[in-house]
């Protein structure tokens, strides 16, 4: 096992080395960060993923699409939706199955509730590291509605299971419209409320300024995505650049912290500002879906052996965005006209945001660490991608002995080479 | 189901194992002022050593294996294990993957089991009392 020094690097007289998790109650899920500090300040950063990964694009590749759709729900619980969607948004472009209008507005309703829902979680987690414990039961307080809204839409308060190829599992009457439209005014109250308690709370406002800055310089070098990205002034969002469901027909603007606040600073209180002014963006995107939602089908198909008979016949590649509560998520399926995909790709947007940690962390200090961590809203389950085994041995393959293999065969060649 | 006398309060250490989050939002759900159960007294703790009750989520990955055993001896006796979660039961829908050393009871001795993907903060409390009822029956260590 290594110790985290050897992982940083050189340790001289006057730094430290500390190594967070990956069990640690600061922390949500697995994830290990290796820290060098010097005093307080932190020098020098880096983590360690793979405690989290399951093989989840493996098994998809003996399984057929509709079972995938499980599968990918699983991959994050927060972000089912978006995982799913963007699945299904791979398999139909492959297909050229048109989705029914009136299931693309119930698709884009979810989507939006899982958006509140997970930002209103952020919220009580930031508020929880920051040691503001009232805050934090009260954004969970407020989450409860949401969770009650979709569990009636959908029959799960977590996994919502609702998404098809090709449209949507079950329809909306009008006494679900009526709970929707209910809970939509209520997060927009909701989200000016949570503003003046974030925002405006001198403490918060002392803890959280100037905190884990990310320039707009990095932000573009390391493709943050989503809130991430937006908090320092980049405007990305899948929604805008892309538009795709109900979003063409609604117009989505990307937030970013001048409209909130007068000025973007990309510190760790824009990400709040960011993300808590979304919620009243979902909740009026969420708004205007129902008062305009179209009658007609919800699915392409209804009986799923049919579909899958439809699927068997299909090949060629495909790629599905959407733009998930921490970013844009990436899904590309490969279809070779048999029952399973015969390569299935997901990008989550952890893996593009957990590169900003480093710039946000550098000169830091210590007890910045959990708030400066959760600040871009970290999802482990997502992200892990890559871990190298093999029979008794298990070996990370880093930078390092990537660049030691190098040299070795290079030198392994000169030698071949000289006369 | 009634218990004898509420006499401890139970403190709970929550190991992620590998889990998608489902369960884990679940069980802070159970612990946020809907269900509330911080007003028996329960609680989650930072570390193992404080902790009466082991609460696992997720299907263990190889990498978590060892975190999983150590966090469990780390834990002092009499305890009580509680794997919440279809995954960490039996694997569910990652039961083939070549990556996972679970399902959880296959490392470490369980007491309560919680199925559901993921279940819903009652059935966690449910969990949780059948923990206490076995800590005060004196059934584990």
């Amino acid at each position: 096992m290594r110790k985290a020094g050897d992982i940083i690097g050189q340790e001289s007289r006057d730094t430290y080395s500390i190594c967070v998790g990956p069990v640690h109650p600061a922390l949500k899920e697995p994830v290990r960060l290796n820290l060098r500090v010097r005093g307080e300040r932190i020098e020098h950063v880096d983590f360690e993923l793979s405690q989290v990964h399951r093989g989840i694009e493996w098994m998809g590749t003996r399984r057929n699409p509709i079972q995938i759709l499980y599968l990918s729900e699983r991959i994050c619980g927060i972000c089912n939706i978006c995982h799913t969607f963007a699945f299904c948004r791979a398999v139909e472009s492959i297909a050229g199955i048109e989705v029914p209008p009136r299931a693309r507005y119930i698709r884009t309703i979810v989507a939006e509730l899982e958006r509140i829902h997970s930002h209103i979680l952020w919220a009580g987690v930031a508020a929880h590291e920051l040691g503001f414990d009232s805050a934090m039961h009260y954004a969970f307080r407020a989450r409860e509605k949401v969770l009650d809204v979709i569990e009636n839409l959908t029959g799960n308060r977590i996994m919502k299971a609702i998404m098809m190829i090709g449209g949507v599992r079950r329809d909306m009457d009008k006494g679900q419209a009526r709970l929707v439209m209910e809970a939509a005014d209520f997060y927009s109250r909701c989200s000016r409320k949570l503003e003046k308690i974030f925002l405006g709370d001198p403490v918060i406002k002392s803890r959280t300024r100037d905190t884990g800055i990310l320039t707009r310089h990095d932000c573009l070098a390391l493709c943050s995505v989503g809130p991430t990205a937006r908090a320092s002034g980049v405007r990305k969002d899948v929604r805008q650049d892309e538009p795709y469901g109900a979003y063409p027909d609604v117009g989505v603007k990307a937030m970013t912290p001048d409209e909130i606040t007068g000025e973007t600073r990309g510190d760790v209180y824009d990400r709040i500002a960011v993300r808590l002014r979304e919620i009243k963006q979902s909740a009026d995107i969420i708004g205007r879906c129902v008062k305009d939602m179209p009658e007609g089908k919800i699915a392409h198909e209804d009986k799923a052996n049919v579909l899958l008979g439809e699927l068997r016949g299909v090949q060629g590649e495909g790629i599905g965005r959407h733009e998930a509560p921490r970013g844009e998520v990436f899904h590309y399926v490969k279809l070779v006209g048999e029952e399973a995909p015969y390569s299935w790709k997901v990008r989550a947007p952890t893996y593009n945001n957990l590169l900003s940690w480093i710039p946000m962390m550098l000169g830091a200090q210590i007890a910045d660490i959990p708030v400066i961590a959760a600040s871009i809203d970290p999802c482990m389950s997502c992200t892990n991608r890559a871990v190298v085994t093999g029979p008794g041995r298990r070996q990370v393959l880093g930078q390092d002995m990537l660049h030691d293999l190098s040299v070795k065969r290079t030198r392994e060649l000169r030698r071949g080479l000289r006369p | 189901m009634k218990s004898r006398d509420f006499s401890r309060s139970l403190w709970v250490f929550h190991l992620n194992t590998g889990s998608c989050n489902g369960c884990d939002i679940e069980i802070l759900a159970a612990l946020t002022p809907r269900y509330d159960v911080e007003r028996f007294g329960m609680k989650l703790v930072g570390s193992p050593r404080h902790a009466d009750v082991l609460l696992v989520t997720g299907p263990v990955t190889r990498d978590m294996e060892d975190k999983l055993k150590r966090v469990y001896a780390q834990t002092p006796d009499p305890k009580v294990v509680m794997v919440v979660g279809n995954c960490g039961n039996t694997g569910d829908v990652f039961y083939e993957s070549y990556n996972l050393a679970g399902p959880a009871d296959r490392l470490i001795p369980v007491d309560v089991y919680v199925p559901g993907c993921p279940p819903r903060p009652e059935a966690v409390i449910y969990g949780v009392v059948k923990a206490w009822k076995l800590l005060e029956e004196g059934k584990r260590r």
